[in-house]
């Protein structure tokens, strides 16, 4: 996939026009190898991440997935800054998935966990400034003349006192004759002479995304293709017994039926014939393990637990004995629900096996084409699973449609459907989960019961915090374990309760309690796939923390953003995020009647960030968001436009979880099943939402989850301001709080 | 066989006539702007215009589809322009992961065609049956606004 950012029309059409102006043609060009490309173009390789052609136009090797988190922008706006090239002439294509491209800080290939702005700083920044050293010193030897005597200016090196300049594309010459090559070593920009970082950039692949011709996952089309529908138990787990296709298969269309992994899969020629077929299949299930279970029933083991002694995460000063000693402790259970990501296009993967030629029983190679976080998870279970190396996997990129932590699954489970529905058929087949599949998809955001304990001292200021913390691990018995599970505890399940830091998760809560002290239990790991979903722990713990800190505020007489002021006044980053908070929602004025405040601040993965929404509460419960005030402070704003569009994206999907989000699981099955049921935000319910970013100078850190984090409790600590009701189990709509 | 008109071309495919007018256009015309997203009328994906007014094509049949003109996203603007709708898209950079987009700016240029100057009441009417999970809807109503103030001619 290549896109330019001007030359987005001029060539697609050159695409279509090469390509005979077919959707499966178009892909063959698209997709072409690098190496194909390179000779094509007569490119010149700078090093691992970019290419020129004599043409001047730089192609960014991009080894992070797009899924509207604006990496594909970000990163080229790092190459474009040091390299000093226009911004027109940058073209993007996917890097392979070799190790070379992992991520430094995950050492895999995987987008997650809004580190890409930081992992890619230093490496995007790097390649730019290697290719801009590299042709002032083909310049310098061409015009034999001293280097210090060059400067660069949109992609030409210039003479600073004299007249001669070269565009880039002209050194490639020199650079070939000469032999020279990018040297590991070369000095980076000083960040205040930064011209692109720091300002508003529209999206690079954004004409694509109005036009219709955006090519994501399930928009592949390739010669032979079949399209695969997947009959599923209903009890995640369970499996099928038997199975009679008898009416499938005298749908029109429909090719065969076959078992995968997952359940039966319908092929045929078009996808709604394999829906067809699938609907009309009789399949016996063995139900398994988990048909008993239900959200209720885990609801009540986990509270029970809750009240049991957890393995210790934490525990500052001594907040048994000071909660001992109190007479007036305030305590609260807090319970969130199962949540499903929802991306806006179904989970679906393409995948093609080959044969090999000399023995037909052997599996050559394998190619998917997958709207996927992390490619090089993929590869390696899809390897393990036909038994080929892993370097003879192919993994294609197209656009993902929305994600949120969905399509960074450990499992690869939409993926490994459409590499067994492939097996065996020696053309490429493309299974799309319908909607119902994808809500029903069992990667959910994991049912947490929190219980709080706390204490005052005499000035109504915090004194003792005990949280036990009841929920599934993410990370349990992954191969993440060693690197997220600290003695027992997975960090995930705990980010966002600890004042310290914590294994690899180098921040806490920004608050200082004297005494503080944090258990975690893990329950078994049954019925469900506990997954990430945006902001992960804090989507849990953000309210748990942030609406048990409400109730402290409201105990002691505190006004609760005075209260984190005061909390925060060791934390020099939160604290000044705080106050511009204070400033920008004139915190002390009224609304006025039946309006008010809530708020909460959190930290996720560095970055600050603090929010309060300003709601209007109806008598019948019928609340609505007017509006959402942000501060956030993510080091050096790389693009303004894109952190703007992350902050609201943020807020979108978390005000969704807490207004109306809920999985509920009834003897087994998933009771929700589409957008009917598990109901999301609307454009009627969406606040305006105001952002501010704390100007820096510090490592630019993420914005795409950090606010998902503090929106939830700052919803409900609003509920409260406006009702008296403090809601403790989600999502607000059990409570009759209906978001309007 | 059945006989469509796709922005103003004529297509003959051969289908069950209960097949959604989507799988038609995805599958067999190979135009994939219009978006699966839920099949049940819920979200929004799949709008289309039929004989001008958004249609959800995700649960239209395409026998009732037939003798009609069908416009889809690809069609919206002449060869490689885009409409006024598509433009203030771009030019408040509306789209996150776009998946949604294609069905959202369908129903704007409808909403606009049929009402220059919307209301925000107006845009809620109009938009709320559509999903955007990463949530853009704040810029897709400064974009919708936009079109209005800048234009009282039909943008299509």
């Amino acid at each position: 996939m290549r896109w330019s950012v001007a030359q987005g029309f001029s060539r697609r059409s050159f695409l279509r026009g090469a390509a005979g102006g077919t959707g499966s043609l178009i892909l063959g060009v698209k997709y072409s190898p690098a190496e194909g490309a390179i000779k094509k173009h007569s490119s010149s390789v700078i090093n691992n991440f970019i290419r020129v052609d004599p043409d001047n136009t730089t192609t960014l090797l991009i080894n992070y997935a797009e899924f509207g988190n604006g990496a594909y922008t970000s990163l080229a706006m790092m190459v474009a800054e040091e390299m000093d090239i226009d911004w027109n002439t940058i073209v993007l294509e996917e890097a392979p998935t070799e190790p070379k491209y992992y991520s430094p800080l995950f050492k895999e290939y995987l987008t997650a966990g809004s580190v890409t702005t930081l992992s890619a700083w230093m490496p995007m920044r790097t390649a730019g400034a290697q290719a801009r050293d590299l042709f002032l010193r083909a310049a310098a030897l061409k015009w034999d003349t001293d280097i210090k005597a060059l400067d660069t200016q949109l992609g030409n090196v210039i003479e600073r006192n004299g007249d001669r300049s070269s565009t880039y594309g002209d050194l490639l010459v020199t650079i070939e004759k000469e032999s020279l090559t990018a040297l590991s070593n070369v000095s980076l920009k000083n960040p205040k002479s930064f011209k692109l970082i720091g300002t508003n950039t529209k999206r690079i692949e954004g004409t694509e995304k109005v036009n219709g011709s955006a090519i994501y996952g399930i928009d592949i089309k390739l010669p032979g293709m079949l399209y695969g529908s997947v009959a599923r138990c209903p009890v995640y787990g369970g499996k099928a017994l038997s199975w009679n296709d008898s009416k499938t298969m005298a749908v029109k269309g429909v090719v065969k039926t076959k078992r995968i992994s997952s359940g039966i899969v319908v092929l045929a020629k078009d996808f709604w014939s394999a829906k067809k077929g699938r609907d009309a299949l009789e399949v016996v299930w063995d139900e398994g393990q988990n048909a008993s279970l239900s959200s209720e029933k885990f609801y009540s083991e986990y509270k029970a637990l809750a009240s049991k002694p957890g393995m210790l995460a934490e525990d500052i000063g001594n907040s048994l004995k000071v909660l001992h000693e109190t007479r007036d402790t305030i305590e609260a259970v807090y319970e969130m629900p199962y949540l499903a990501h929802a991306c806006m296009e179904p989970m679906n993967c393409t995948a093609m096996v080959e044969q090999d030629n000399a023995d037909t029983d052997k599996i050559s190679k394998c190619e998917i084409w997958s709207g996927t976080q992390y490619q090089s998870n993929d590869q390696e279970i899809v390897s393990k699973l036909l038994n080929i190396p892993q370097q003879s996997v192919t993994v294609h990129r197209p656009l993902i449609g929305g994600s949120f932590g969905r399509r960074a699954s450990k499992t690869a489970d939409f993926t490994v459907d459409a590499v067994e529905a492939a097996n065996g058929e020696n053309v490429p087949v493309q299974v799309i989960w319908s909607r119902e599949e994808d809500i029903r998809g069992a990667h959910y955001r994991p049912l947490f019961v929190h219980k709080l304990r706390g204490a005052l001292d005499d000035k109504g200021i915090p004194l003792a915090w005990h949280q036990t913390v009841v929920g599934q691990s993410i990370m349990q018995g992954t191969k993440h374990d060693p690197a997220y599970m600290v003695r027992g505890m997975d960090i995930y399940s705990l980010d966002g309760c600890l004042q310290e830091p914590f294994g690899v998760f180098r921040y806490g809560t920004s608050y200082a309690i004297p005494n503080h002290r944090v258990e975690s239990h893990n329950p078994p790991k049954v019925g469900v796939n506990p997954h990430e979903w945006r902001a992960v722990g804090h989507t849990h713990t953000g309210i748990a923390y942030e609406c048990f800190l409400d109730e402290l505020a409201h105990a002691g007489g505190k006004d609760p953003l005075d209260l984190r002021l005061e909390l925060t006044k060791d934390n020099p980053r939160m604290n000044t995020v705080l106050k511009l908070l204070k400033e920008k929602t004139n915190w002390n004025t009224s609304l006025g009647e039946g309006r008010a405040r809530g708020m909460a601040a959190r930290t996720y993965s560095v970055s600050p960030c603090a929010q309060a929404v300003e709601i209007t509460l109806l008598d019948n419960g019928e609340f609505s968001i007017d509006k959402v005030i942000c501060v956030i402070d993510c080091g050096i704003a790389v693009n303004p436009l894109g952190i703007e569009s992350q902050v609201q994206g943020g807020i979108s999907i978390g005000i969704s979880a807490v207004a109306f989000g809920n999985i509920e699981i009834v003897d087994g099955r998933v009771k929700q099943s589409n957008f009917h049921d598990y109901n999301v935000m609307r454009i009627n319910h969406m606040p305006e939402i105001e952002v501010h970013i704390i100007p820096s100078e510090e490592m630019p850190t993420g914005v795409g989850e950090q606010a998902t984090a503090p929106i939830a409790p700052a919803v409900a600590n609003a509920i409260f301001a406006a009702s008296g009701t403090r809601v403790r189990s989600f999502p607000l709509s059990k409570h009759g709080f209906k978001l309007i | 066989m059945t006989t469509l008109s796709v922005n103003e071309k004529k297509h003959t495919v051969e289908v069950e006539a209960d097949t959604p007018l989507l799988w038609v256009l995805r599958d067999h015309l190979n135009m994939t702007g219009t978006k699966y997203g839920c099949g049940i009328a819920q979200c929004g994906a799949c709008t289309v215009h039929i004989d001008g007014s958004p249609q959800r094509s995700c649960v239209l049949p395409v026998s009732a589809a037939e003798g009609k003109e069908i416009t889809t996203i690809e069609g919206l603007a002449d060869a490689e322009l885009l409409n006024e709708v598509q433009q203030a898209w771009l030019d408040f950079d509306v789209a996150q992961c776009g998946y949604c987009q294609s069905g959202q700016i369908m129903t704007a240029t409808a909403l606009l065609n049929h009402n220059s100057s919307p209301s925000d009441e107006d845009i809620d009417a109009a938009m709320s049956g559509h999903i955007c999970r990463c949530g853009t809807y704040q810029r897709i109503r400064e974009a919708i606004h936009h079109v209005a103030n800048k234009s009282s001619v039909n943008v299509k």
